[in-house]
């Protein structure tokens, strides 16, 4: 038990720096209504996990890479504060355009990942 | 510097967190750790940014270390994602869209709810003690 806490804590470390890093650096780029870094921070996310789950790597990396890394580079909780950040200023094409690419993105990168991931590893 | 060791320290508590509830809380069919996980977090993260971050007691850091390091890393989208699609490759396609709806609606309105009594709670700060 110890060491899947140990593995899922270094994992994160390096996934919730990886997000806050590369959002930082997106908002910088290219600046805009679009919610932009989550919106692409969660799509490259599933994909990676996605490619992770299907390629049946052992638990110990699972761990590490999966619930660590990627559980903690991904995020809901902002995306969902975008949302409600969206609607509160009216911006509601962009609230559902953000809403429905990042679902169908979101569950169609993992499929694809998924299968990539059996194909190849 | 500062910033980055506290996001990190936050973070990984978040991704323990998380962790540890999805070991509590075994996925038997429907991942009902997740949505939980991901519930709380959406209500949390708009308490954090949306009256934490007003009370002179809370650094910009701190709030940043709370929200973006703890909740952000407790909440997750790629599990989401990947529970998602393994229910439909199942074919329990009534459990996936049951899955997709609840996260959809009910993380907009967890976070409504946090947006809602953060300005209740800021109301009733700032408006006069009357007796």
């Amino acid at each position: 038990m110890f060491i899947n806490i140990l593995l899922v804590a270094v994992g994160a470390v390096f996934g919730v720096l990886s997000r806050l890093l590369l959002s930082n650096w997106i908002k910088r780029k290219w600046p805009m209504d679009f919610p932009l870094a989550t919106f692409l921070i969660n799509s490259s996310g599933s994909l990676l996990l996605g490619l992770l789950v299907g390629s049946g790597a052992d638990n110990h990396i699972q761990l590490l890479i999966g619930t660590g890394f990627m559980g903690s580079y991904t995020t809901f909780s902002t995306f969902k504060l975008e949302n409600i950040e969206l609607h509160l200023k009216q911006k509601h094409t962009t609230l559902f355009s953000y809403l429905g690419l990042s679902y169908i993105c979101g569950i169609l990168l993992a499929g694809l990942g998924i299968l990539l991931g059996h194909l190849y590893f | 510097m500062m910033l980055y060791v506290l996001v990190a320290l936050f973070g990984m508590l978040g991704a323990v967190c998380r962790y540890l509830i999805s070991v509590l809380i075994p996925n038997h069919g429907f991942p009902v750790a997740t949505l939980l996980i991901n519930l709380v977090g959406c209500f949390l993260l708009a308490v954090i940014m949306k009256y934490l971050a007003r009370l002179p007691k809370f650094s910009p850091m701190l709030i940043t270390a709370m929200g973006t390091g703890f909740v952000g890393s407790f909440t997750t989208f790629s599990t989401f994602s990947v529970e998602s699609i393994q229910m439909i490759e199942k074919q329990w396609y009534g459990f996936a869209a049951l899955y997709i709806v609840i996260s959809l609606i009910g993380g907009l309105l967890a976070s409504r709810l946090g947006f809602y009594l953060s300005d209740r709670w800021m109301d009733r700060k700032e408006a006069p003690h009357v007796h």
